[in-house]
């Protein structure tokens, strides 16, 4: 289980993907490529994604469920994709907003 | 997260594309992000708390932000401009730390007790002659240490030192900026101070956008309209003044409309309308944004896009082209609210003091406790939200008017004062006046023409456009022609230095 609350950061196990929590509340099944996710630099990247989560992660992606609950921001990619509770997050729509400085 | 993240991702994210500078040399991002980790060793083995700039912009502005991030440092950049006294002065609230600095800041900083200055030569050189740095790994990830302090510009009084915190500037950058959502053929031209606030969001969000920073020095139209030709610049941000001298540059070179600039943004300060509504038509096909924000607020809360802009420009609905004074609507995360004296909300339309909430309103000082309350921080700037939620920032509530129990919009006499041809700058300020309260006097700088022997504006005239225009109570009781108005060195106006000038036109016991 991993604590999701803003500014806590993980790392896959199976893969180069990392992120960090823009939003969440409490424990929930973190995983990537199909293996729980665990706090940064706490382990070594060993195996490969599972081939059904193998979708990719994308470098500052914005990642959220479908009730927008949960937002993972990648701080880095990698071959793995991000689910939580099994269920695999979705890219957030792009800003739209223009550039002010 | 720490502000160094948004760095380390871009470096990983677009390494080789260069980050700050000229396409031909610059600095990468990759570079960029082992510059700033060698200096933060350099800020880390220096025996001080903070990281102080006193510097105009270079390649040492992002080193050093970036640096002393990743190093755990406050950041604190000086305004250079400041008399010897008062520069010193708040180099020595920064102290203890280490400072950045040109040769003669070097000579000025010398006697600041705690204060270890280098050249921003030798800083430059240092981080090259060290190569790529063992790294300082272990970087600080509290969000709550203290990133970067800001000293106000002290227009109403002594410079307070206002607090980001890493949070703030963060929650600010991921709300508002896309990671990568810059082509690769974009440049921003960064002309405002490293001191200003939108000098720090500048930095920050070309980064994380990769939108290439090309920085001027210092400020000066001519060079900012080449620099825009010869560095194939595609976006810019400017305070007020600024674009009224560009402006005039542009009037005066009598050039063909620039067509290269995709966005202009403009805020800091009370746009007058003569100068955005010929903007417009200088840069016919550019998109322009109007950003409203405090040094406190991390930068921009709301902004005007530029369909906004465009509508009002051709449109002949009064509401539409009314949103050319306007600064938008909130950024998503931005709470708004227009409160009157006892703190309660008024009605759409109605005006009363700005109050903002959200993730990265900051609101905090070194020398007073939190004004916040449950989140929400008084701007101390008067306005009004409009029935489609567009925001009106009608100035400072300490620069109203206050004639008969009257509340009056300076701004709002002077965009008026400025139609007149012989009209080149205005303000409009309250002096004591016995029957009611306070007087307006308008305090002009006549345009070349007017001014030549012989020229020169009847009071009268002035007095008459006003009413015609306006309320008989905002014409100016006197109109003072003087040769230049009092500014600070970002184009704010300093009301409180034109006050005192001309607190003689007052009664004296009014």
């Amino acid at each position: 289980m991993a604590e999701l609350k803003p500014g806590a950061r993980f790392q896959s196990t199976v893969c180069t993907t990392q992120v960090i929590v823009v939003k969440g509340d409490g424990d929930a099944e973190l995983t990537c490529g199909g293996a729980a996710m665990v706090a940064t630099g706490t382990a070594e990247i060993s195996g490969k994604p599972a081939p059904d989560a193998a979708e990719g992660t994308l470098l500052g992606k914005r990642y959220t469920n479908a009730d927008a609950t949960v937002e993972l921001l990648a701080t880095k990619g990698g071959e793995g994709s991000i689910a939580v509770s099994g269920t695999p997050l979705s890219v957030a729509e792009p800003k739209t907003l223009p550039a002010s400085d | 997260m720490n502000l160094m993240m948004l760095l380390e991702m871009a470096a990983e994210g677009l390494g080789d594309r260069v980050a700050v500078g000229s396409l031909e040399g610059g600095l990468t991002y990759s570079e960029l992000y082992d510059q700033a980790q060698a200096a933060a060793e350099r800020f880390q083995a220096a025996d001080g708390e903070r990281v102080v700039l006193c510097d105009e912009s270079s390649p040492a502005v992002p080193i050093s932000l970036f640096g002393a991030a990743a190093a755990g440092m406050p950041y604190v950049p000086l305004n250079y401009r400041l008399p010897d006294e008062d520069l010193q002065a708040l180099a020595q609230r920064s102290a203890p730390g280490v400072a950045i600095t040109d040769d003669l800041g070097a000579v000025r900083l010398a006697d600041a007790q705690g204060i270890e200055t280098m050249t921003r030569r030798e800083f430059l050189e240092d981080l090259h002659r060290d190569g790529v740095p063992s790294a300082v790994t272990e970087r600080p990830a509290d969000p709550e240490e203290i990133a970067v302090l800001l000293y106000t510009s002290g227009t109403t009084g002594a410079p307070k030192t206002a607090v980001l915190r890493h949070r703030h500037l963060v929650s600010y950058i991921l709300g508002a900026v896309e990671f990568m959502g810059a082509a690769p053929d974009e440049a921003t031209i960064v002309s405002v101070p490293p001191y200003h606030v939108a000098g720090v969001a500048a930095m920050l969000s070309s980064v994380y956008a990769g939108r290439r920073i090309v920085q001027l020095p210092s400020f000066d139209p001519d060079l900012w309209i080449d620099t825009v030709e010869t560095e194939q610049v595609t976006h810019a941000m400017v305070v007020p003044t600024m674009l009224a001298r560009i402006v005039e540059a542009l009037d005066a070179r009598g050039s063909e409309p620039m067509l290269g600039l995709r966005a202009l943004s403009y805020g800091g300060g009370r746009m007058p309308l003569p100068v955005i509504t010929r903007a417009l038509e200088l840069f016919p096909i550019t998109s322009f944004v109007n950003a409203y924000g405090l040094t406190e607020t991390s930068s921009t809360i709301a902004v005007l896009g530029p369909d906004d802009h465009r509508l009002a420009q051709y449109s002949e609905e009064p509401a539409e082209q009314r949103r050319l004074a306007s600064t938008g609507r909130p950024l998503p995360g931005v709470e708004l609210s227009i409160r009157d004296e006892a703190g309660e909300e008024v009605p759409v339309g109605e005006t009363g003091e700005i109050f903002v909430r959200g993730e990265q309103v900051s609101g905090e000082y070194l020398e007073a406790a939190s004004p916040l309350v449950d989140g929400w921080f008084p701007t101390r700037d008067g306005g009004f939200i409009d029935e489609a939620g567009y925001l009106f920032v009608q100035g400072r509530n300490d620069d109203v008017i206050i004639r008969g129990g009257e509340n009056m919009s300076p701004g709002e006499i002077e965009d008026v004062l400025l139609t007149h041809p012989a009209v080149k700058e205005a303000a409009a300020i309250g002096v004591a006046d016995e029957q009611w309260g306070e007087k307006v006097v308008a305090v002009i700088v006549l345009a070349d023409e007017a001014a030549a022997p012989g020229a020169g504006v009847d009071e009268s005239e002035i007095q008459e456009l006003v009413r015609r225009r306006l309320r008989s109570s905002r014409v100016p009781a006197h109109v003072v022609v003087v040769d230049e108005l009092p500014y600070n060195d970002t184009g704010k106006l300093l009301r409180r230095v034109l006050r005192s000038q001309h607190s003689h036109l007052g009664d004296p016991d009014g």
